[in-house]
């Protein structure tokens, strides 16, 4: 019958898979610079600048008189002569981010090395599940702050406090959103897995882990957003060098665009990364990256 | 359609009888026992299509379930060739790829190309090197109307040839017997008519037994040589029809006058147990 | 039937499990810090830390005292405050940001430039900048719960299916009550999973925030849970670092219970699940 020809129909109205992640990038960016909205955030960038530099330096409004300025920031920050010591030009800067992104490093890497294996079992088997569940969560409502001075009494040094702080919010983001990817998967895959002759372990290896892995990349974005949010808090409180310890010093000694330069810095390697992990996700998950370029 | 005529008679099909005899199925989930099938009994012979119909929620799923192995009876035997499946001493069947499913929302793995998909069963038997099995895989895909699609995810391509696809990868395991779970129920109905006749023609290439579960009448007279009408819960035969209109069927079939007159004898049965499930207020799914 | 029902859940084989499980963890625990003294060898980490006998005789003595409960008292204080502050300006922010395009555009791309700064690298410029401590503890809290209820209230309203709106609209529905009577109670959801969450980040916020800047002005038994903690571990009482711990945990806990509970009363609807 004629249901060669009604197929072939189907196979072209579906996109081939020379649709590259890169063409669909440009095509996306084209018809943003199109739209009114690049522009309506420079206005926005603008306002929120302008209103921070008016407010300081121009009207000089109470309590914010205060806060440094925006000119005596960036001019701190790309001063070849810095006035306080700290810019793009100085070795010093490269220091503090160089020694938060290791301690980043070491603690994401160890938590997602334990907490994904971790969380595919718990999801996987339920005996596991029953026994190791309940006191997973009656550890994780302690804030992980208040971990701080047991982590300083239990580790000897100021550097792996800090790192299993970072180490210990990654953890439980990721072993949580594994174990809940899991139990997420449509139980059709599995019966299919094991119809098609599947063991126990294929079934595992084929669906469990794949089905999961959108789950585990919510899991990383979200846990490597809490290890900065540790990573700083650590640093505050302990430890030397770093982004967190150069704000804490920055306003202990006065030095007040400082601050602001840690912060600015921190916004901008805390989306780095987390931009890192998105790309590796979607990277890993060429079918979700074109399941969802379908979809609008 | 010319070459079907040449195919081998339904009869020949050696492999593949279904003998479901007087099970019983109880849920026991709050301590209220639910009876979802009540000693059913059916024969279903080799090559033979077999349209389970029944409303929504009657238990027909239930039975194919406990065929497939997915959960266990609480009383009576099924027989597959003479093998118990299940049955006293046994209570639930082992999955294999003897008996293959095809579900109700489809099951291609997403992250799986469609080739990939459709090697899977023959990848776990590890029985074959990868490129015969990526050779055979390509060959059926190009039988059933698939070749360009091979590196396509499923996501990327339309409902109607993922359910091919989903077809394909069962008959790559030369299984037995294809449990159908109301495939092609979220599809429309033209799309339907399409896949009904794909779905004959793989079957009249590949000779294999068909349990198939369905609500929608139509779709069960076109397709089946019988039709075995479910009470609503709990699930017991209620009415066989046969279909005489003679294989292979084309959509010339659904406005002849038998079809009709078929139509007429089931579909009293079906709407009565309907209305009865209806005022059950039975949850559909 | 109820009843019965609760019951088997308490005496089930999971909880029986977890029990089990926790049970063990505690005598591993109690074997780990005395190791020392029962065995003479320290095992690692463990060795160090107080024991659990000796964490509950410590919080035993200090259930009589007040300025215990004092520090409970100002952390929820904090915690109600920063919330309650996110709460009110973040769920008109994230909604108005659904509701007009000009203003998402003009906003939202700030808005998610200063997101990834963690709130507490806030801390030193935020007690430059408000008048009294307590004021800056509270506009870091409030930061740490902001950016989630918005993201989650923006999200929730932009994904309201479009047939709701247009139903009401063929009803003869106004802007007005469309607004009120669809895509509020249709975000409604979004917004209690967004301040379940921003509870959580409050409370950390609010612990670090105590440690960090020394327990507020009032110092001492003002100073709430975090600094409990912070000057337990100064003044050498390891026992009550790991009360306040447990404190901590028991208060967050509750405070997340509350809102979902608060929650599922506010929406009934999603109970047929």
């Amino acid at each position: 019958m004629s249901s060669t020809m009604k197929t072939a129909d189907v196979v072209t109205n579906t996109q081939g898979p020379e649709v590259s992640t890169l063409s669909l990038t440009m095509f996306r960016f084209a018809s943003w610079l199109k739209s009114p909205r690049p522009y309506l955030m420079m206005i926005g960038f603008a306002i929120v600048l302008g209103f921070w530099y008016l407010a300081v330096e121009v009207w000089k409004l109470p309590r914010f008189e205060d806060m440094p300025g925006l000119t005596e920031v960036f001019s701190e920050w790309f001063s070849k002569d810095p006035y306080y010591g700290l810019s793009i030009f100085t070795p010093e800067y490269y220091l503090h981010i160089g020694i938060s992104l290791r301690r980043i490093a070491y603690a994401f890497l160890l938590a997602t090395c334990l907490g994904v294996p971790l969380g595919l079992f718990l999801g996987w088997s339920k005996n596991f599940r029953e026994f190791i569940f309940p006191l997973f969560e009656v550890l994780r409502p302690i804030p992980i702050l208040a971990w701080v001075p047991l982590a300083i009494i239990m580790f000897a040094g100021s550097e792996s406090p800090v790192i299993f702080l970072t180490f210990l919010a990654s953890f439980f983001a990721t072993t949580l959103n594994t174990m809940l990817g899991v139990e997420s998967i449509d139980e059709s895959y599995s019966r299919a897995a094991s119809c098609l002759g599947a063991s126990r372990w294929q079934v595992f290896r084929h669906v469990v882990i794949p089905g999961a892995m959108p789950y585990i990349f919510t899991g990383l974005q979200i846990s490597i957003g809490v290890a900065w949010f540790s990573l700083v808090a650590g640093e505050m409180v302990s430890g030397q060098y770093g982004l967190g310890y150069l704000i804490n010093t920055a306003y202990m000694m006065i030095e007040y665009p400082k601050i602001i330069i840690g912060m600015i810095t921190l916004g901008i390697i805390g989306f780095a990364t987390s931009a890192m992990v998105r790309m590796l996700g979607d990277y890993l998950m060429q079918w979700r990256v074109r399941e969802l370029a379908l979809g609008d | 359609m010319s070459a079907v005529m040449d195919e081998k008679p339904v009869q020949q099909v050696t492999k593949g009888a279904i003998k479901i005899d007087d099970v019983v199925k109880i849920y026991d989930p709050d301590g209220a026992a639910v009876m979802a099938v009540d000693h059913c009994s059916i024969d279903i012979p080799a090559g033979e299509i077999c349209m389970i119909v029944g409303p929504s929620g009657c238990g027909k799923t239930t039975l194919l379930n406990a065929i497939a192995g997915f959960h266990g009876i609480t009383s009576g035997s099924i027989h597959l060739d003479g093998e118990l499946l299940c049955g006293p001493g046994k209570p639930q069947a082992v999955p294999g790829s003897d008996r293959i499913v095809v579900f109700q929302n489809g099951a291609l793995f997403p992250w799986k190309t469609n080739l990939e998909n459709i090697a899977f069963g023959p990848m776990m038997a590890g029985k074959m090197s990868k490129a015969e099995i990526y050779d055979k895989a390509r060959g059926m895909m190009a039988d059933a109307g698939l070749s360009g699609t091979e590196n396509n995810y499923p996501g990327e391509v339309s409902s109607g040839l993922r359910r091919r696809v989903e077809i394909v990868r069962a008959l790559m395991n030369d299984p037995k017997v294809l449990l159908f779970d109301e495939p092609y129920r979220a599809l429309d109905s033209l799309t339907k008519s399409v896949m009904h006749e794909a779905l004959l023609e793989i079957y009249y290439r590949n000779k294999v037994t068909i349990f198939f579960i369905t609500h929608d009448l139509e779709e069960a007279i076109f397709l089946g040589h019988r039709l075995i009408i479910m009470s609503s819960r709990p699930c017991k035969p209620k009415k066989i029809v046969e279909v005489d209109i003679p294989h292979p069927r084309d959509y010339s079939a659904l406005t002849s006058t038998r079809f009709r007159e078929i139509m007429q004898e089931a579909k009293g049965v079906v709407n009565e147990e309907a209305q009865k499930a209806f005022d059950a207020g039975e949850k559909e799914g | 039937m109820k009843r019965s029902k609760f019951i088997d859940n308490l005496f089930s084989r999971a909880t029986l499990r977890g029990i089990t499980a926790i049970v063990i963890f505690v005598l591993i625990w109690e074997f780990g810090a005395r190791s020392e003294e029962l065995t003479g060898w320290r095992m690692p980490f463990l060795g160090l830390v107080p024991a659990p006998s000796a964490v509950a005789a410590s919080w035993a003595g200090l259930l009589g005292d007040p300025s215990y409960w004092q520090s409970w008292y100002m952390s929820f204080l904090r915690v109600f405050g920063g919330f309650t502050a996110a709460m009110l300006l973040g769920i008109p922010l994230g909604l108005f940001m659904a509701i007009n395009k000009t203003f998402h555009g003009l906003y939202f791309p700030t808005f998610e430039i200063m997101r990834p700064i963690p709130p507490l690298a806030w801390v030193p410029a935020s007690i430059i900048f408000w008048p009294t401590q307590e004021l800056s503890i509270a506009f870091v809290t409030f930061l740490g719960a902001f950016y989630t209820i918005v993201l989650n209230v923006l999200g929730g309203a932009k994904s309201i299916n479009k047939q709701y709106l247009q139903a009401a609209q063929s009803m003869g529905a106004s802007q007005w009550d469309i607004f009120r009577r669809i895509v509020l109670p249709a975000t409604l959801p979004s917004i209690v999973v967004g301040s379940a969450v921003g509870m959580g980040i409050t409370w950390e916020v609010v612990v670090a925030a105590e440690m960090i800047s020394g327990g507020g002005a009032s110092g001492g038994a003002g100073g709430g849970l975090g600094f409990f903690i912070w000057s337990s571990y100064v003044g050498g009482s390891y026992e009550q670092i790991v009360v306040g711990m447990i404190s901590i945990g028991i208060a967050g806990y509750f405070s997340s219970e509350l809102l979902r509970q608060l929650g599922g009363f506010f929406t009934p609807w999603l109970k047929t699940r």
